[in-house]
Order: C-alpha cells, then structure tokens, then sequence
C-alpha cells in the first residue's frame, strides 16, 4: 500500500479550491497500460475538466500519446493492449467492455498528429461523421458542414471549393478540416494528438488560436511536445514521464513554480 | 586506435578504390552498351505484339473478302462446316459473354469478401495460413478446372436443376469463377492494404464501426486498384480457353439459357485449329476473325478499365 502511495504522482494544491465549479469530464484512476510486455501506463490518476484546454507534456515514449488515445479507446487498435484501473467519462465507465466504443467516440472527436482528411471532397469529408450516424437530410448535411467549416475557421478559404478533393488543401488546411470533421458531429471532448507538429510556424498559430476559440465550447486534451504551446494555450499541463504522471497542476503553476525537480528540468531543457 | 592508425586505414581504401576504379574504366564501353542492349529485350515484346496484330489483320481482311462483315457481326447462327457454311459470331460472342458474367458473378464478391477479410479482419495468423493457400488455388493448371467442371461441378448441379444438360455453359462460368478468386481477392487485398492506417483511424475516431469503416472508407480508397482485379480477371474470364472447351462442349447455340451447350470464341478457336481447317479455307480465316474479335474485347476492356479506375481514383 505505502509502494502505491509513493509511485503516485504529485498533486499540488490538488484540492476543490483551486478547482472550482469545474466540472470533471474524465476521471482517471489507477490506469494502467500495457503494449504486450511493455508497461506504458503506470498509476495514472488524472481529472480532466471541462470546457478547458489540457495539455499534456513530456519527453518522446512517456506515454502521452497512449494516454490520450486511451481516453476514446483507439488505442486498442493495438492487438495486444491490457489494461487495468478505471476511466469514467461523464460518470459512465468507458474501460468496461461492455461500453460501446461508437458510443464514446460519437462523444469524443480527435484530431491526429498529421492530418488525415479522408481521400474524398471537402464537403464530404465534414459530412461522414454525420452520414454514418444516420442524417440523410441534403439540407440539414449542408448546414453541418458549412457551420462545422466556419467553426473550424477554415470556411471562408474552402466555401467555392467544397467538391474540390481535401487533398488539394495545404498542410495546414487539412488539419483544420479534419477539425472541421470532427466538430461535425458536435462532441464535448476534442482529443488532439500533436495535431501541430507537421505543421509550419504560421499554420500552427492558426490552429492554436482555433483551439482558443473552441475551448468555449468544448473541453480539449491536448498532447504536445511543445512547451511553448502548452504555456500558450492550456488552463492545465500534466507532465508525463515513463508512463506516470509527474505533476499535474494550472499551466502557470507549471511553469512558474512546478512542485517536482523533474518537471523543472524538463520544462528549462534539460532533458527531452 | 591512434589518430595515424586511421589515416593509414582510409589511404588503403582510398588506395583499393582508386585500383578497381582504373579496371572500372576498361569496361566503360560495356556501361554504354547496356542501354541498347536492355532497350532490344524491351523492344521483343513490342515487336511480337506488331507480329501478331499485323498477321490477325491480314488474315482477318482475307476471311472478310469470303465473308460480308455485317453477316459475321449480325448473324446469329455459326455453321462452318456445313454444306451451306454461315459465319455468324453472335453465337460465341453471346457464350463468351455469358461465361464471363457468371464467372465474375461468383468471383467478384467471393473475391472482395475475401479480401476484406484478409485485410481487415484476419489477424496475422490467420492471414499467413489462408494466403498461401488462396495462391495455390491460382496455380492450378485450367484444364484441371475444366475436368473439375465437367466431372464434379455438373453432376452436382445437376441434383439441383435436373434439365441441366452434359455440357452447359453454368458449370464452366462458375468454375472459372472460383478460379479468378484468388485473383481479384490477392489485388484487391493488396489495394486494400495500401489504405494508409490514417484513413482508418480518422473514421474510427468519428464514431464509426468497423463495417462502416471498411464499406465508406477503405473500399472506396482502394477502389482503382479493386476495379483493376475486376477488369483482369473479366479479360482472364474472355480469355480462359480450357475449362470452356472441356464442360461446355462444341454447340454453337445462340441462347441465354445457361443450362444448355454454348461455344466460347476460344473454344471456337481450339475445335477449328484442331486440324478440320484446311489452310486458304474460309473456316482457317474465320479462326483469325474470331481471334481479331476477341482481341478487340480484351483491347476495349482494357481501356474501359483504365478510364473507370481513373475517373474513381481517390488519391491519397
């Protein structure tokens, strides 16, 4: 019990005040991860909250990336993935296996590290989601798409192109687009997975911005590798490191005074 | 190692390649040569392929100075051998379309389930054990299907549909099927496999099932290249000589009941150039008509096929 307690990761000032009316979207528990023999996730225990921006950092293999494709179970892509310990999402108990992943992922868009816009036109691209859970309607699809299009603040460049094949679009545009056709099913969570790292500087600052603009409304987990976008764009940063969490706490107390050496040392540059 | 003992290493490669490099240069004549040489093996096959249209061309005219071109296209009933001989090819264009369609009846979906499962849905294991034996299936000689027609397929369809004659063109059609299978399902598989894992993910992530995944994304993704398994194995169909000439027999009848004989255009060929045509002989010319026609079908199928898989690429 006492080795239990000690693998736990730090939680600084991890009390309802500095939380405050925030609801909690996921609830974490005692996850743990494995890829065959290989142990990714250790003891996590983490609360997401709602209509944030989560950032998630920490050097290459510390289990980031599998955390947050854990969150919409994509990670069982994986053939020979376990896991262990609980994730709740809205209360509901979304490691059971008897919870519909659909489900969960109608809920729970997400966004990946290159863009991957479906080899189809643009407007169809932001009207899968909604064609394949049953709207039908021309009208209702057109609507979806341009607000889904507007919403991802790529409307205005795509409006007299949208039969146009999405991998016409830059880089850039792309990601936005797969933005777009995630918010299309409208979701509460936005999972985003590196969604900027094979991204040039400027089409980065137009994704960060849009991440801004979307917290409004939705509640984002973001993996990053970036401090600098972490600082930028999220209300609270966990630091991961060989699949624990290091510290989790609001971006500025990260970044400012971290409660852990390693975290300090990973933020200065010092390791990563 | 010492700094020195380096230099003394890199001067003796330096020294080895300097030497070969000397011997390299004698044979820069031969380096020259290469292109012409290998533009010659290239040229084999272009050559042989002006050989054959050229002879299918001179002999087709010949057999068309004997016979009116709109007798041959329109007329729906073959006698060569007859007193009053009649060149109507309908009849083994009708059995050779026929054929085809019921072979890419069977083969097409059997093909493309296959190769979703294959790619999809098997995991590596079982992928391992069913490919191989998926391509053993493609190496069997066809007149082993065509005796498998003739001798297991009809008596069985037979008990089923008890008009069905001896020879009949639905056991052939379907055999030839079961043969394009491993054909269409290794292609398509192949197509298949090529999606990027990106794409599936992207549609798994929106909520979508594996099914929906595989039928809205993947297929259409890889659908250049499943048209493409269909189109060769349709040419594989109009071309397949063995299975036909064996279980569907000689009849030239002109009719689209499959339970009855019908004669393939290649099977056509094989029945005359079986030594009942003498040289000079209008039935001799008919067998280069015939092949001309079938050469024009394959041709067309071709083409048709290039501008489909074309017109629904989806690039990724």
């Amino acid at each position: 019990m006492s080795l239990k307690t000690a693998s736990k990761p730090i939680f600084t000032n991890y009390t309802e005040e500095t939380f405050p009316n925030k609801n909690v979207v996921y609830d974490t528990k005692d996850l743990n991860l494995w890829y065959g023999e290989t142990h990714a996730l250790k003891d996590i225990n983490l609360s997401i909250y709602e209509k944030e921006v989560t950032a998630i950092i920490g050097p290459s293999g510390c289990g980031k990336s599998t955390y947050i494709k854990t969150l919409n179970r994509m990670v069982e892509l994986v053939p020979t993935v376990r896991t262990t310990g609980s994730i709740t999402y809205n209360g509901m108990s979304i490691l059971d296996k008897k919870f519909k992943v659909e489900d969960l992922r109608t809920r729970v868009g997400m966004v990946f590290q290159k863009p991957n816009p479906f080899p189809k036109s643009i407007y169809d691209n932001v009207a899968y989601g909604p064609k394949i859970h049953g709207i039908r309607n021309k009208k209702i699809l057109d609507e979806i798409v341009e607000k889904s299009l507007r919403g991802a603040s790529i409307w205005e460049e795509v409006k007299d192109r949208l039969k146009e094949n999405a991998y016409g679009l830059s880089g850039g545009q792309q990601q936005r687009l797969c933005i777009a056709r995630c918010l299309a099913i409208e979701p509460d969570v936005i999972l985003m997975d590196e969604p900027t790292s094979a991204l040039d500087p400027k089409s980065t600052l137009r994704i960060e911005e849009l991440v801004q603009e979307l917290k409004k409304d939705y509640s984002i987990i973001i993996v990053t590798h970036n401090m600098q976008q972490a600082a930028r764009i999220s209300d609270r940063t966990a630091f991961f490191l060989n699949g624990e969490v290091v510290e989790f706490d609001q971006t500025d107390t990260i970044f400012t005074k971290p409660a852990d050496s390693r975290t300090e040392d990973y933020i200065s540059g010092r390791f990563g | 190692m010492t700094p020195n003992g380096d230099l003394n290493k890199e001067s003796s490669i330096r020294h080895l390649i300097d030497e070969k490099k000397q011997k390299r240069n004698m044979s820069n004549y031969t380096e020259r040569m290469i292109p012409g040489l290998l533009f010659l093996f290239a040229a084999i096959s272009i050559l042989t392929t002006i050989g054959i249209v050229y002879t299918l061309l001179t002999e087709t005219i010949s057999f068309f100075k004997a016979v009116p071109f709109t007798e041959f296209f329109t007329g729906t009933v073959l006698k060569p051998l007859s007193q009053n001989p009649e060149f109507g090819v309908l009849p083994l264009i009708n059995g050779t379309i026929i054929s085809s369609v019921i072979a890419m009846l069977v083969a097409g979906p059997i093909g493309i389930m296959t190769a979703v499962y294959l790619s999809e849905y098997a995991t590596d294991k079982v992928r391992r054990v069913l490919k191989p034996i998926l391509e053993v299936l493609a190496g069997i000689p066809t007149i082993v299907y065509g005796f498998f027609a003739f001798t297991f397929v009809t008596p069985v369809l037979e008990k089923i549909i008890p008009t069905l004659e001896a020879t009949n063109i639905l056991s052939p059609g379907i055999v030839m099927g079961v043969m394009i299978i491993p054909m269409i399902a290794s292609l398509s598989e192949d197509a298949m496999t090529s999606v990027p894992n990106a794409m599936r993910e992207g549609a798994l992530a929106l909520g979508a099932t594996k099914l929906e995944t595989t039928f809205r994304v993947v297929i259409p993704a890889a659908l250049s290249g499943i048209i493409a398994s269909f189109v060769l194995g349709i040419s594989r169909a109009i071309g397949e000589t063995m299975i036909v000439t064996i279980a569907s027999g000689s009849s030239k009848n002109f009719t689209f009941d499959v339970t009855q004989s019908m004669q393939t255009m290649t099977a056509y060929i094989v029945e005359v150039s079986g030594g009942e045509a003498p040289a000079g002989s209008t039935i001799y010319y008919s067998l280069y008509a015939v092949a001309m026609t079938l050469f024009v079908f394959t041709l067309i199928m071709n083409l048709l096929a290039r501008y489909i898989s074309r017109k629904f690429r989806e690039e990724y």
